[in-house]
């Protein structure tokens, strides 16, 4: 049986729903942000969809100066960084994700700990990321 | 998970009788193949009693991404065919920076399953052909192409999110990091294979030289510190990760000869057993338990420990994946040489020095050494392999009689880690 749980289903209910909408196992619960077709705790293949708040706390970052080739397309480099790192989502899960509205060329500026929303306002079609920004 | 704490036994011991390096850098004009027969030329001419290229049974080659770097695939027959040893069988494994880590434990197992006596393994990258975004993208794919790369995290990007973590959690700050590489540089400085044999202080009068000769203004550098603080001769990659921070983009091949300890002093009289092999898994970063250690480390190391029956008070010295210098911090506490947070205060001590109680990476490390990724493994397997039978020339550690030693390998962000003990028995 072909599993709906894919990461193109994920991406596209970020883009269409502006929500994190991940999945939960109907068996013991186990949250994930990530969509997946089998629980990686009691190994039940009962999931079910779940949307996550959007609230979560800023866990790590790091600001990258030497970017990939596809963040090099969107403007990014040594002069102009960007922040990305990991958030706990309220829900407890963590997930990495890309750090909207700080500033990436002072990463001292920036704190862990600090309230994130999920920032689904400008996504790009071809390429949906998964992005929060501060509360 | 009960059966992975189980305590496991090779079926009958393995010990190293040989092993050789290609020189690691940036060769335009070589291929792998090129690279491992180096490699085995290397090993060959160094070993104690000769070997018979025909005793060969079975090999086995790690290599991250030969598609990529090279756009070659099926590379392992093709170093087969190139070492003249067509039809033995011959695999590549593919576990990203543990590729040769992984391909020595199946070498391991080869033998300890009765089937082989004379097992080859070893590990080659070729990764200059590639500008370096190019080199970022082909690392990045050993991270989750799906949920950490559309995040925009790179593989410096990864290592520099555990070291805002571990900074934040502990004392840790920018120039313990440095301290690390200033340290590993030192080390390289002394070893004849590696990619950088400058000390930082002559890579740092190097760029004083260099500028006067261009008629530009001097930095005044007074100390290492001040060399690798300057913004423009260490730039940023991925704070708070700097050029000096990172591993560099290396070509370069490794290799040693495993056989049944039984035969072992048919080849030398002083073989380095495996004594103990560890191999374990983890999730991507924001799946672990925590940010600041790599639990693939901790449980291959405590499967390594308990194969081998040692403690981590038995250890002389360690090679370390410091693929990044907060890696080589991460290590040393997750193997238990110094307790969480404590990694940061050894280096000030100069503990982890190679005149220190826990000399690491005397090599130069990944950092200074250089990380051919598919290599590494085997290549710090070697390291351990010459300091143990006393061999390391002007880098040999200074403690006397150094008898077991570690290596530590990671794959990817820590989806993978291979940690072996290694012992000279006597």
């Amino acid at each position: 049986m072909a599993s709906e749980f894919t990461s193109s289903a994920f991406y596209n209910k970020l883009k269409e729903e502006k929500k994190l909408v991940g999945v939960k196992c109907q068996d013991c619960g186990h949250l994930s942000p990530e969509p997946r077709p089998m629980c990686p705790e009691c190994h039940g293949f009962d999931m079910e969809w779940h949307p996550f708040s959007g609230k979560a706390k800023l866990s790590t970052f790091t600001c990258i100066s030497i970017v990939p080739v596809s963040m090099a397309a969107k403007g990014y480099g040594r002069d102009k960084p960007y922040c990305t790192g990991i958030v706990a989502l309220e829900e407890g899960p963590r997930i990495s994700a890309m750090i909207n509205g700080v500033d990436g060329t002072n990463p001292q500026s920036i704190e862990t700990g600090i309230d994130m929303v999920l920032d689904a306002d400008d996504l790009d079609e071809e390429s949906p990321a998964l992005a929060f920004k501060p509360a | 998970m009960a059966t992975i704490n189980k305590k496991r036994q090779l079926g009958r011991p393995v010990s190293i009788v040989g092993g050789g390096l290609s020189q690691f850098g940036a060769f335009a004009d070589k291929d792998s193949r090129d690279l491992f027969v180096e490699a085995f030329q290397d090993m060959v001419q160094s070993m104690d009693r000769g070997f018979d290229i025909q005793d060969i049974e079975c090999a086995y080659v790690g290599n991250y991404s030969s598609d990529l770097f090279e756009h070659q695939g099926h590379t392992a027959p093709i170093v087969a065919d190139w070492l003249g040893i067509t039809p033995i069988p011959i695999t590549r494994i593919e576990n990203a920076c543990a590729s040769s880590g992984s391909a020595l434990r199946e070498g391991v197992m080869a033998i300890a399953s009765g089937m082989y006596d004379v097992v080859l393994v070893g590990g080659m990258e070729k990764m200059t052909n590639l500008p370096t975004d190019g080199v970022t993208d082909v690392l990045a794919s050993a991270a989750d192409g799906l949920y950490e790369v559309p995040a925009g995290l790179t593989f410096p990007g990864i290592f520099g999110a555990i070291a805002k973590a571990h900074m934040d959690k502990y004392e840790t700050n920018l120039d313990h990091l440095l301290k690390i590489a200033i340290k590993n540089h030192s080390n390289g400085a002394l070893n004849p294979k590696a990619q950088f044999q400058q000390t930082m202080t002559q890579m740092a009068e190097r760029r004083m030289a260099r500028a006067h000769e261009r008629g530009q203004t001097v930095p005044d550098y007074k100390t290492d510190l001040d060399f690798l603080n300057d913004e423009a001769a260490n730039p940023w990659i991925a704070w708070p990760l700097r050029l000096y921070d990172c591993a560099p983009i290396t070509d370069g091949a490794s290799c040693v000869l495993l056989v049944s300890d039984e035969i072992a002093h048919n080849f030398t009289d002083t073989p380095i057993s495996i004594a103990g092999i560890g191999q374990a898994t983890g999730k991507p970063l924001h799946d672990s338990d925590e940010l600041t250690s790599l639990s693939a480390a901790k449980a291959a190391s405590q499967q390594a420990y308990d194969m081998s029956g040692i403690t981590v008070a038995d250890v002389d010295l360690a090679e370390v994946h410091d693929c990044f210098t907060i890696a080589e911090i991460v290590a040393t506490e997750d193997l238990g040489f110094f307790a969480p947070g404590e990694g940061p205060r050894a280096v000030d001590e100069g503990r982890t020095a190679l005149d220190g109680d826990h000399p690491i990476n005397t090599s130069g490390g990944l950092k200074a050494k250089g990380h051919p990724v598919g290599a590494s493994g085997v290549g710090q397997v070697i390291e351990i392999y010459h300091q143990l039978r006393g061999e390391a020339g002007e880098r040999q550690v200074k403690k006397t009689d150094p008898t077991v030693g570690i290596t530590h390998n990671v794959g990817g962000t820590g989806g993978t880690c291979v940690v072996n003990v290694l012992r000279r028995e006597s």
